[in-house]
């Protein structure tokens, strides 16, 4: 069973899309959302929801007013600015702001503010019609360490293993952060996807660089490619000297969006006219190159 | 001495758990009396980062000489290292049969991590 | 001086520049902002871990500075192994075995505790890197220059809100902070954001920009900011956006309809402005309606 992680570094590139289509096209998959910042492939693969969990991270802070006496040492010992007094001098934690680390509990010499556990988010494991799907939500403002997609890419992988699914497809986050780390660590390729602009090909390089620091095998797909050629071609040939191949170049095109509008993913999207079918055929096309590279 | 096996159960024919920090549980053999006892580890399977760590400070505090298991990263494998507790990886699937192996002089012991940091 | 400057206060009026969608504009806009303003501007870059103004922007470079965050230094002299900062601390980053205290800097939150509880004093501080900051100016408008401030996360790097609190906190600032901020709804966002005066929204007419501009109005709305919305790529798409804002009351603040020639120009980092002046005049009015309304609220 292989694991195959979609990120971008830059976001807006066609991560999202790209993820779905490869969930149509694999022989037999379970496909995870990663990106549970801001979730988005539940909205073309339209999971059916089969179990759904609470997922807690940490602790936060709270205090008890009733037995705070307004010393301030809270607020003078907390390094996150998470605590402040109201216009009546009560002090409260800003849960927002409040890392949990449990210092201000600690030290409080009336012993006042409690440390429960952060509920942070939910968890779900569904299915769609191609295959099984583990996705989630991370509450506003929730520490996005990347426990929760560690626990995502857990799930996706033991359901592959119930199932004999030979393939995770996973849809990373964007960035270089705690989130594209844990979704990426172990993985047996990366995917990364790029745009030909001057912001696609900075994050590229750092997204690059983050995949060499982990050792991780990694390909790269160049999409809306028309839109500037040779900055395609110049971020192909940055790719090459940290020995990642160039698999795709898909052209820009409305049925991307069309698609989406449709629930759909652009390899199932059919419409009159040329452009549809082109990108479609440039995405089976890529698919196809990824899965002997990935060898399944 | 004291062993601590990586489980994903609570006896001897559970499956190795190949993760040590976030494996659900440890069982705890004294290769002795075979007497054995279950240490939790649920908390580290929920830990945000470092799991492997407060595995590790959890084994030697339960009095371990030493752990089987799959896979160490690097921060629990110096912590481990540190206690002088000595760290042995196993392929075999149960718990009863890394038992055997370890008492028949089978097992490495380990000198290094062997998977990266961050690993799942 | 301009007019409109005599108008505001002394207090530096901060307008961040969010999403909950990657990609959809928030740099670009951010930039032209600055770039449409008419003023002396603030612009910093609170996207860590993909700086990109600068390439719009490409200022004079002034200043580079590594930043540092204070992890766990153990004196090994004084140190008793007692144990209680690794069982204080939540992250994992102090474990103490063999009769030592190991530090595991790169899980340490910075907060301090194991410094405190320490009861024999063998805590100080070490500095550790975690990225740089970098300042510039750009001078196309004499009359307007843009101060930069960027933020560049390490790679591997773990955590970005102290990074981005540097960028948000370093120099006085001029009458006007624009913040580009990272995209996303979690912590780094909301680091960058709270405090802001006005919060813009850039969003595209899609079911993904929609799904994702949701969160990000939960987000404004329970940080209480005054928000508005941008949409970009206009004609494209669908009219959910557009629904969805008018059935919640949402102020629509400006619609940038998609052209080939704008996209292609942004993928050479070209100025917006320059590309289009008519969308830099939409964009000065918009930035004047927002600061007056806000000032007089």
């Amino acid at each position: 069973m292989k694991e195959l992680i979609v990120i971008s570094g830059k976001g807006g590139t066609g991560k999202t899309s790209l993820s779905a289509a490869f969930c149509h096209l694999a022989h037999s998959s379970v496909c995870a959302d990663c990106d549970v910042d801001a979730a988005d492939l539940h909205l073309i693969l339209n999971p059916q929801i089969e179990q759904s969990h609470t997922f807690s991270s940490g602790h936060e802070a709270i205090i008890r007013q009733e037995a705070c006496t307004a010393c301030g040492l809270c607020e003078k010992y907390c390094t996150f600015d998470a605590i402040s007094q109201d216009e009546n001098g009560a002090f409260h934690v800003d849960a927002y702001a409040c890392e949990g680390c449990k210092v201000c509990v600690e030290f409080c010499p009336a012993q006042a503010i409690d440390f429960p556990e952060a509920e942070c988010g939910v968890w779900h494991t569904s299915t769609t019609r191609f295959g099984s799907m583990v996705h989630a939500r991370l509450h506003i403002g929730a520490e996005n360490s990347g426990k929760l997609v560690s626990l995502i890419r857990r799930e996706a992988r033991a359901m592959a293993e119930a199932e004999n699914a030979e393939l995770v497809i996973v849809d990373g986050p964007p960035g270089i952060g705690c989130p594209v780390i844990a979704s990426i660590t172990g993985a047996d390729g990366v995917l990364i996807v790029t745009e030909p602009s001057v912001s696609g090909a900075h994050d590229f390089e750092r997204v690059a660089q983050l995949c060499a620091h982990f050792n991780i095998p990694a390909y790269l797909c160049i999409n809306k490619y028309d839109i500037n050629p040779d900055l395609g071609d110049s971020i192909c040939a940055e790719a090459a000297r940290y020995e990642i191949p160039a698999l795709g170049k898909i052209h820009f095109d409305p049925a991307f969006t069309a698609a989406q509008i449709q629930c759909q993913c652009v390899t199932e999207y059919t419409s009159p006219g040329a452009g549809a079918e082109t990108i479609a055929a440039q995405v089976r096309k890529l698919w196809n190159t990824l899965e002997k590279r990935i060898n399944i | 001495m004291n062993v601590a096996f990586s489980a994903t159960g609570s006896d001897l024919n559970s499956d190795l758990d190949q993760r040590f920090g976030r494996a659900k549980q440890f069982i705890l053999v004294d290769s002795e009396t075979n007497a054995a006892t279950i240490l939790e580890n649920t908390q580290n399977m929920n830990a945000a980062q470092g799991a492997g760590i407060q595995a590790a400070q959890n084994v030697i505090n339960a009095g371990a000489d030493a752990v089987v298991t799959g896979n160490c990263g690097p921060k629990a494998f110096e912590v481990l290292q540190a206690a002088g507790v000595k760290i042995y990886h196993s392929r075999e699937s149960s718990v009863g049969e890394a038992l055997k192996a370890i008492l028949n002089g089978d097992l490495q012991e380990a000198d290094s991590a062997n998977v990266e940091s961050h690993w799942s | 001086m301009p007019e409109t400057q005599k108008e505001h206060s002394c207090a530096p009026f901060t307008l961040a520049i969010a999403s909950g969608k990657g990609g959809t504009g928030k740099t670009t806009l951010a930039t032209a902002l600055a770039e449409a303003a008419g003023m002396a501007v603030t612009l910093r870059d609170c996207d860590v871990e993909e700086p990109n103004a600068h390439l719009f922007v490409q200022p004079q470079w002034s200043r580079h500075s590594e930043q540092n965050r204070p992890v766990p230094l153990i004196d090994t002299q004084l140190c008793s192994a007692c144990g209680k900062c690794a069982e204080l601390c939540q992250f994992n980053a102090i474990a103490v075995a063999g009769g030592r205290a190991m530090v595991f800097a790169e899980l340490c939150h910075s907060c301090q505790g194991c410094r405190r509880i320490c009861p024999e004093g063998a805590i100080s501080d070490k500095n550790m890197p975690m990225g740089s900051l970098d300042c510039g100016v750009q001078l196309k408008n004499p009359a307007a220059p843009i101060n930069f401030i960027s933020g560049k996360l390490a790679i591997g790097q773990v955590m970005a809100p102290p990074l981005i609190r540097a960028v948000k906190n370093v120099g006085a600032g001029e009458a006007l902070n624009i913040l580009d901020c990272p995209p996303g709804t979690s912590c780094p966002m909301i680091t960058a954001v709270r405090g802001s005066d006005f919060v813009i929204l850039v969003t595209e007419p899609t079911p993904f920009g929609l799904n994702d501009l949701e969160l990000a109005v939960e987000t404004v709305r329970q940080l209480e900011l005054p928000f508005g919305v941008v949409i970009n790529r206009s004609d494209t798409g669908n009219s959910e956006v557009r629904n969805y804002c008018r059935d919640n009351a949402i102020n629509i603040a400006l619609e940038i309809p998609w052209e080939r020639s704008i996209a292609e120009a942004y993928s050479r980092g070209d100025s917006l402005c320059n590309a289009s002046p008519v969308l830099k005049e939409k964009l000065h009015t918009m930035l004047q309606h927002i600061m007056q309304r806000e000032e007089s609220a």
